[in-house]
């Protein structure tokens, strides 16, 4: 039995792990453009990312998930995620990436933001043109100031993927419950804990080097 | 011919106006020293030259190339604008090294970036990236901080970051370089060695600008001194001639603290 549960909760981890990185991979840089949007001089653009931002900070992600999935299938007739495991799992990356995009583009405007003028006004008299200075100079300076911010959504969005299972993808949770339904098992879900402690006990090294890597400039 | 010309410049911020009909003219060479008390404009003026802030009125010439003429409209693109920022270079306060770079790197930095703009960088990489390594180590020797190379800022005191800012403000030959107020963050102990290196620039002939709290200083290395209050240029002379015989009651009034201070 042992073996048969570990075997279906490291199914049910792949799930989770690919929720998790696609979701970074999308939502890390759609949430920096989203940041700049926000500081555009263009104020419409800025109150439209910022109402963005309201509506889906001021909503439950799980409710985002429920609409985002069956919504389609509602309004236009047939599910464009299709009925299968890959559709429901996209659907699910679509939902996060908007939902941690929004998220991470507070904490991106903040890291921007908190550099100094000086900084930006140094590499003007420099004769560096705005993409110069943007690479060169405020990228590396925001990445340091935003990695302690980052790695508390990023634990969060580790946990967040359970959410999944409201959409009936066959996630790490929901694997460890299937157990309790249909066994009447109790251990396993405790067992499934195990496997997000791990997981996160390794994102939470992986920051900490990341912190020490940019610790030779303040 | 003077290498700057600035007339008639006016500024407001809001609705407190800040520069008030500036006109000066300085010659090549020469080292030009603007005291005041805070507030009076100085660093506005400044800052109105490299370009980070925009005159409402009037007008700056370099070597008689028109930078900026607000009558004209400014329709200042970015490319234009950079190049014309080249002409100035600037020295801050608060030195704005970037935190992420060496002392080299800091130096190098822009020198590389406009390197790229080359249409021969690509075939003779190496040899530009050789020279402008060798022309930022050269400055930084100028500079006295040849042991300080790989230091990044954190690591250097005040006074030994704002010379890499001097050295990085030098390494694109500016026609003239500015300097804001370059002692006023250092104690002073450190304000010294800053002063010095600036000493040696005027002894060179480097052409500058130098906004400063420092009157003995600004007497002894200016060639000219403007002294402003509210906005105004109230007297503009020789270096020892307006600090040792001020013209008009407000500079003698300004001096006085300094002297019985």
């Amino acid at each position: 039995m042992f073996v048969q549960v570990t075997m279906e909760l490291l199914r049910g981890m792949g799930t989770m792990f690919q929720i998790f990185i696609l979701t970074l991979i999308f939502s890390l840089p759609l949430g920096l453009v989203l940041a700049l949007g926000t500081m555009s001089k263009f104020k419409p653009l800025s109150y439209l990312i910022q109402i963005l931002v309201w509506i889906i900070r001021g909503t439950p992600l799980m409710l985002q998930l429920i609409i985002i999935f069956y919504g389609p299938g509602m309004w236009l007739g047939h599910n464009i995620w299709g009925g299968n495991e890959a559709g429901r799992i996209t659907a699910t990356v679509v939902a996060f990436t908007i939902n941690y995009a929004c998220y991470f583009s507070v904490i991106f405007r903040g890291g921007i933001e908190g550099i100094p003028a000086g900084q930006r006004e140094a590499g003007q008299v420099l004769g560096m043109t705005r993409s110069q200075i943007f690479f060169k100079i405020t990228l590396l300076q925001m990445v340091k100031r935003v990695v302690p911010p980052m790695s508390n959504e990023i634990i969060t969005l580790v946990k967040d993927t359970s959410l999944a299972r409201i959409i009936a993808a066959q996630e790490l949770t929901q694997r460890g419950y299937s157990f309790m339904k249909s066994a009447g098992l109790v251990w396993p879900l405790f067992y499934t804990g195990l496997f997000y402690l791990i997981f996160v006990g390794v994102l939470t090294l992986l920051f900490n080097y990341f912190e020490k890597r940019l610790d030779y400039f303040r | 011919m003077a290498i700057l010309e600035v007339k008639n410049i006016e500024k407001h911020f809001g609705s407190t106006q800040v520069l008030r009909n500036v006109s000066f003219s300085m010659e090549e060479g020469n080292a030009l020293a603007i005291i005041g008390s805070s507030g009076s404009g100085k660093t506005t003026l400044l800052r109105c030259l490299n370009f980070l802030e925009t005159p409402d009125s009037g007008s700056i010439a370099v070597k008689g190339e028109m930078l900026y003429d607000a009558s004209r409209g400014a329709s200042q693109n970015e490319r234009e604008l950079r190049k014309k920022r080249l002409h100035f270079g600037m020295v801050f306060q608060s030195f704005h090294l970037f935190p992420q770079y060496t002392a080299l790197e800091n130096v190098m930095l822009a020198e590389q970036l406009l390197a790229k703009e080359r249409p021969d960088y690509k075939q003779n990489k190496k040899a530009i990236l050789d020279e402008i390594h060798a022309h930022g180590e050269a400055l930084l020797k100028k500079m006295g901080l040849e042991q300080r190379e790989n230091h990044y800022p954190h690591q250097l005191s005040g006074g030994q970051q704002q010379r890499v800012a001097i050295a990085r403000a030098l390494a694109l030959k500016p026609d003239i370089l500015c300097f804001d107020e370059p002692t006023s963050a250092l104690d002073p102990e450190l304000t010294g060695e800053v002063l010095k290196v600036i000493r040696g620039l005027a002894d060179q002939k480097t052409t500058m600008i130098i906004v400063t709290h420092e009157m003995a200083f600004a007497r002894d290395v200016a060639d000219e001194i403007i002294f402003m209050d509210d906005g105004y240029i109230v007297e503009q002379g020789k270096a020892r001639d307006v600090i040792e015989h001020p013209q008009e009651e407000r500079t003698r009034q300004f001096l006085s603290r300094y002297t019985n201070g």
